[in-house]
């Protein structure tokens, strides 16, 4: 039988890659200067998810949140062969911790209606907390299954009883010092981890046709590039004929904001995030060479002191 | 969430397995113990399982005022949903300021259900965690002894304060390891409290239906801190001073490839590109010389340092931190400087 996929993707700074431009004189990270990537584990998730379909038939949906430039990592999933694909943006949205991002999430979750499978990575690496998984399965009232290593089992419930009759999967999940197999009932959440699989590349005709893949406001400032002349009025017809050319085409990366998903603003955000940046501090990395500590109790007392103070060690 | 309340008690989810505790949980006991006085409140430990309740002495031994045991068969093995119904239920009856858990696999998946039930803040892998003030950027409004859950952030690149100040409990997972655990004190006294909590209606959710332990090993993956030893060591003997630095920072013993054809060590502890890779927080290689195989397996550790005679070793090349030295005497340096380094921090220059 099919199943419907919704797969949570993130786009991220490429943390693992911070090298030469990527450092500032004072040996702080320039962030803007780091390329954005596709969440690695993300990858692994979208597999799991495109796997199913392959197998059971269905559907993959792609869900990020984001600014405009994360259409990149839907487009990419559209390479690798998601059926749809869903952008929300929206300014209130900016400076969401993982409470309010997992929220969010499950409005738009909420929104598509129709799902067996929720799968996300099993965390981002700009943040390593692991926690949007989760939070968005108990926004959803979902049953989780986080480390997901592989599906053990597939399939319509053997016996209709107490369990209810929806289709049920059996799931073996790593857990560090061993592993589990779980039974589970769908619909149900899954977090993936990097070896699960190895997640497959673009697809040729499929980037040659989904590159041209584009979510409204995207549409929207390729038009005011293209015709910087033109009144407002014209622009608006140029861009509903393009929305319209592509939708037709099976090229619109759906945009939704907080009011298309029904999400309440005071729950997004900063007013819906809980934790609050209290400071930071950028750790200097050198590019080369080192600190030359002399063998002698003090050179090595002071080397000691300044892991401490560095939180590198308690 | 509950709202602030200034008299509630520093939590610690104690984690056990197959009825024995994790020691992360423990070493969490001893943080929360030190919090707790800081803020002049109880300190207690929640222990979740199936006849477990004699392990609420260790809790107590290791800083716990009281201990909140909650029996149930269903409790046995952890599952996401039946723990995390305890964990909130307890929560809602008693109001505790802050909560800890270890951030092991099981913790990482029981706290952010907790938190998005709670509706309450969390902080992952804290390295640090301290009592401090917060002023408002807006309002202005100052925030007194709140919990400072200091952590790295952008693949370690940076040190992020985060604080929590009115959707409590404040909340925030901890590594193993990064916490000190001294040996506790069997004299010390504690309350056991027994706890019920209903759980039928969530049995049908998810069943475990096999489940497989390795037993402990050397987790070199999992280590913040790695001790290496390389075959300038020169013998099993000498090995010994690096399980000595290691045991005094609390950290794992790792070798290179050289160290272990030499029969110093097991081959399960060799890190390299034939042995495990590893990326902690800090690396200490002693008396490696660091071949290119061996580097590739350390390199990204997120600071080294490395000990060796030789000036030249290709190991200083990744190194954050150079000594040049003998290791009979370095090393025992460093064990000195790492026992001082909390009355150390306190002096200040006259």
């Amino acid at each position: 039988m099919p199943y419907d996929c919704v797969v949570c993707v993130k786009q991220v700074p490429d943390t693992a890659n911070i090298t030469g431009e990527a450092m500032k004189a004072d040996g702080t990270v320039n962030r803007a200067a780091l390329p954005a990537i596709f969440n690695p584990e993300d990858l692994n998730a979208l597999e799991v998810a495109l796997d199913v379909r392959d197998h059971h038939g269905g559907t993959v949906t792609a869900l990020t949140m984001g600014p405009l430039s994360a259409c990149e990592v839907l487009r990419e999933c559209l390479y690798r062969g998601a059926d749809r694909a869903i952008l929300i943006t929206d300014r209130r949205a900016a400076g969401s911790d993982t409470l309010a991002t997992s929220y969010i999430l499950s409005c738009a979750i909420r929104t598509i209606g129709r799902y067996d499978l929720v799968l996300c990575g099993r965390q981002a690496i700009d943040g390593d907390t692991a926690q949007v998984g989760p939070q968005l399965a108990e926004k959803l009232g979902l049953p989780q299954i986080t480390y997901f290593e592989r599906f053990i089992e597939i399939g319509p419930a053997r016996s209709p009883g107490p369990r209810g009759g929806g289709p049920v999967v059996r799931v073996r999940r790593n857990v560090g010092n061993g592993w589990e197999v779980l039974e589970a009932r769908l619909p149900l959440l899954l977090t993936v981890l990097d070896t699960a699989n190895e997640p497959r590349p673009p697809a040729a005709r499929r980037v040659m046709r989904f590159k041209r893949a584009r979510a409204l406001d995207e549409v929207a400032r390729e038009v005011a590039a293209d015709m910087p002349d033109a009144s407002a009025a014209q622009r608006e017809v140029e861009q509903a004929r393009r929305i319209e050319r592509l939708k037709m085409q099976g090229l619109l990366i759906e945009q939704w904001n907080l009011d298309d998903i029904r999400a309440d603003p005071s729950r997004c955000g900063i007013a819906g995030s809980p934790t609050k940046v209290h400071r930071i501090q950028s750790i200097v990395l050198k590019k080369e060479g080192y600190t030359d500590v002399p063998p002698t109790e003090e050179g090595i007392r002071k080397m000691i002191q300044e892991l401490v103070v560095d939180h590198t060690i308690g | 969430m509950i709202e602030p309340n200034r008299q509630g008690e520093v939590w610690v989810f104690a984690e056990q397995e197959d009825g024995s505790l994790h020691d992360v949980s423990l070493e969490l006991c001893e943080k929360a113990r030190d919090l707790a006085d800081r803020l002049g409140v109880r300190m207690a430990a929640l222990l979740p399982g199936w006849n477990v309740r004699e392990l609420s002495y260790r809790l107590i031994a290791h800083g716990a005022d009281r201990v909140y045991c909650v029996h149930d068969t269903r409790l046995e093995h952890y599952r996401t949903l039946p723990y995390a119904r305890v964990v909130c239920r307890l929560i809602q009856k008693y109001r505790p300021q802050i909560v800890m858990y270890g951030a092991t696999p099981l913790g990482r998946d029981l706290a952010p259900r907790v938190a998005s039930e709670m509706k309450a803040g969390l902080t992952a892998d804290c390295t640090d965690l301290e009592i401090g003030d917060y002023t408002d950027p807006r309002s202005k409004k100052v925030h007194r002894n709140l919990l400072l859950q200091i952590r790295p952030a952008f693949g370690g690149n940076i040190i992020a304060t985060i604080v929590n100040h009115d959707w409590w409990p404040q909340m925030a997972t901890v590594r193993e390891g990064v916490m000190r655990m001294g040996p506790g004190d069997p004299r010390r006294r504690g309350e056991i409290v027994d706890e019920k909590v209903e759980l039928d209606d969530l049995d049908a959710a998810v069943r475990l239906i096999e489940r497989h332990r390795e037993p402990r090993k050397v987790n070199l993956k999992a280590a913040r801190v790695i001790v290496a030893g390389g075959a300038g060591v020169g013998s099993r003997e000498n090995f010994r001073l690096i399980h000595e630095l290691a045991g005094a920072i609390g950290g794992a013993v790792g070798a290179s490839r050289a160290a272990v054809d030499s029969g110093f060590i097991g081959k399960e502890h060799q890190i390299g590109q034939t042995g495990t890779t590893v990326r902690p927080a800090l690396y200490i290689a002693c008396g490696i010389s660091g071949a290119v195989q061996h580097r590739a397996g350390m390199e990204e550790s997120a600071k080294i340092i490395a000990i060796n005679w030789d000036r030249e070793a290709p190991i200083f090349s990744v190194a954050h931190y150079g000594i040049v030295g003998d290791l009979a005497k370095v090393i025992p340096m460093m064990i000195k400087a790492i026992k001082e380094r909390g009355s150390s921090a306190d002096v200040r220059p006259s």
